[in-house]
């Protein structure tokens, strides 16, 4: 004990002036005060958070401007910062970007609610019954195991180069976890709780709506975000085929007219999109939730 | 159906599971009002009979008589985490009518202050009286408990027995408490059971008057009686 102590804290350093020989040696100098008024403003922490976070990007942009700027790259290879910020006004300008997010979105959004409601119903179904769970488990185990990508050929073969193709391919991409999520949210619900609401009189259907269902929402609702990322995802693949309007058409003009500018401000545009799902989503798990005991995030 | 002076009938129950009796030409009955205790080992069947009792669960052979309003206290809280305290109350039923009837209950519990809290913020005592507040707004003719207590501190636990004498006291359902804490047995019940190879082997009154005081002679004599039945070396 006293040997560990003489390692850690060798008393001619940590504590020269009190004691001396044979003298009390405090070993507990920094004792830590949880006070509130000891911590800083949390405003002021927040701020100090965001310019740490802020710090690398801003680092790298630099680099990049000023790579561009020497002509360490090629413009054609990667164009700068300042020539991305202009190709955005020049989409904006020619109203191409205007036109092209209401597609594009209106795409993956019904995608999803078609794609989202059947995986739900499906889960819902199989969850909740004995029949839903025999009949449809088994084969959604299964497909669900297919790359939804892989599936584009076919859906081609199936379905043409228009429309419907690319609504295809987001609806193969959204059910899947749609389904899984709501199925395993649904069966994970304990079965303590339906018991005792079967004690307290609830029918059947009382206690899917009273009990299982608002306990499975947490994991409903993962299944949704999940569904909206491969949503996004699925749209990128299907504006690949045949675009003639949306962001994928942007991206395969600029490819043909090499304007490596239009086509990173385009990647940026999705990427946008992603980050908005994102904080949809967390702010309808917010407002959907309210029971859950808060993690810190922030 | 149920004779008038009983509010609870078994006759030659059994329950088997995996080709073993739990429960083997069982017999029991309860009056109306009656404060049972029921004490056993691990594994005796206290569990298994009190599912019975509350039509949980089937018996495969025999009588199992027991009123229609029935309500169970369970050893965890069992809330629906995703409703508030008062919709755990009142579970299934919406409108002004069900929220005052869960107010009342839970003020009787000693929780007006929690109506609105979720079941997650609550201590373990807070959550079992709100279980106790879900089991009254049913207004049982038999109130059943599965060892409410066991996880329960020993000063949460003491509120609590004087919190069920007193509610019992005011409603006067039959009650079955499962517990493996012999003092509470005496301290609460009419009648103690202890059960042992599938069957009742001791049945004993508990006459001596409310409030009971553990020190007291009746009290100890009782208790080291009920020790031995439970195989516990006494000294
Ligand atoms: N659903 C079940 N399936 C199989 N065995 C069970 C089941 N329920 C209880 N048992 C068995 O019955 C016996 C009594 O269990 P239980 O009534 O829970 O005991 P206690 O509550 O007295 O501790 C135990 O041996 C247990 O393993
Ligand atoms: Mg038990």
């Amino acid at each position: 004990m006293s040997s560990i102590i003489r390692i850690e804290f060798p008393p001619a350093q940590q504590a020269p002036a009190r004691g001396g020989e044979g003298g009390l040696i405090d070993l507990s100098p920094q004792r830590h005060d949880l006070s509130p008024q000891r911590h800083p403003a949390p405003g002021r922490s927040r701020l100090n958070g965001w310019l740490l976070r802020a710090a690398a990007p801003a680092a790298i942009l630099l680099a990049w401007q000023l790579a561009s700027s020497f002509g360490f790259v090629a413009v054609e290879v990667l164009p700068s910062p300042a020539d991305i910020v202009a190709a955005f006004a020049e989409l904006i300008r020619l109203g191409d970007l205007q036109a092209a997010l209401p597609v594009s979105l209106g795409r993956a959004v019904a995608g999803l609610a078609i794609g989202g409601t059947t995986g739900l119903a499906l889960g819902l179904f199989a969850g909740l019954w004995r029949i839903g769970e025999g009949l449809f488990d088994a084969p959604l185990q299964m497909l669900r195991t297919i790359p939804f990508i892989a599936l584009v050929p076919l859906f081609i073969t199936w379905f043409g180069i228009d429309e419907l193709a690319k609504l295809m391919v987001i609806i193969a991409a959204t059910i899947f976890p749609m389904y899984l999520n709501t199925y395993a949210g649904v069966r994970g619900v304990d079965p303590k709780l339906i018991e005792a609401a079967s004690i307290f009189g609830l029918s059947h259907r009382q206690a899917a709506w009273h009990v299982i269902l608002p306990t499975a929402l947490p994991s409903i609702l993962v299944g949704l975000r999940y569904a909206s990322g491969a949503a996004l995802l699925a749209l990128v693949v299907a504006e690949q085929i045949n675009a003639r309007s949306g962001i994928g058409y942007i991206l395969n003009n600029a490819n043909m007219n090499q304007r490596s500018d239009i086509i990173i401000a385009g990647i940026l545009v999705y990427a946008a999109l992603g980050i908005a799902i994102d904080l949809l989503m967390r702010l309808l798990e917010h407002l959907a939730l309210p029971w859950r005991p808060k993690l810190a995030l922030a | 159906m149920l004779s008038h002076d009983h509010a609870v009938e078994l006759h030659g129950v059994s329950r088997v599971f995996a080709g073993r009796a739990v429960l083997d030409g069982f017999a029991l009955t309860i009056r109306p009002a009656e404060f049972v205790a029921i004490l056993g080992a691990s594994g005796t069947g206290k569990t298994t009979l009190l599912r019975l009792l509350s039509g949980l669960d089937r018996a495969d052979g025999g009588t199992v008589r027991v009123p229609r309003r029935r309500s169970v206290v369970f050893q965890e809280p069992r809330l629906v985490p995703a409703k508030r305290v008062w919709q755990n109350v009142v579970l299934g039923r919406r409108g002004a009518a069900a929220r005052a009837r869960a107010e009342a209950a839970l003020t009787e519990v000693g929780l007006a202050a929690h109506v609105n809290a979720w079941p997650k913020t609550l201590s373990g005592g807070e959550a079992q009286r709100v279980a106790l507040a879900r089991a009254l707004v049913q207004e049982p003719d038999l109130l059943l408990l599965d060892e409410p207590f066991a996880a329960l501190d020993a000063l949460t636990r003491i509120r609590m027995h004087e919190l069920v004498g007193q509610l019992w006291q005011r409603y006067r359902p039959a009650v079955v408490l499962v517990t493996h804490d012999v003092d509470e047995a005496i301290l609460l019940a009419d009648r103690v059971l202890v059960l042992s190879g599938g069957r009742i082997s001791l049945d004993v009154p508990v006459d001596f008057p409310q409030p009971r005081i553990r020190s007291g002679r009746d009290f100890s004599d009782l208790r080291m009686r009920l020790l031995s039945e439970l195989g516990v070396a006494v000294h």
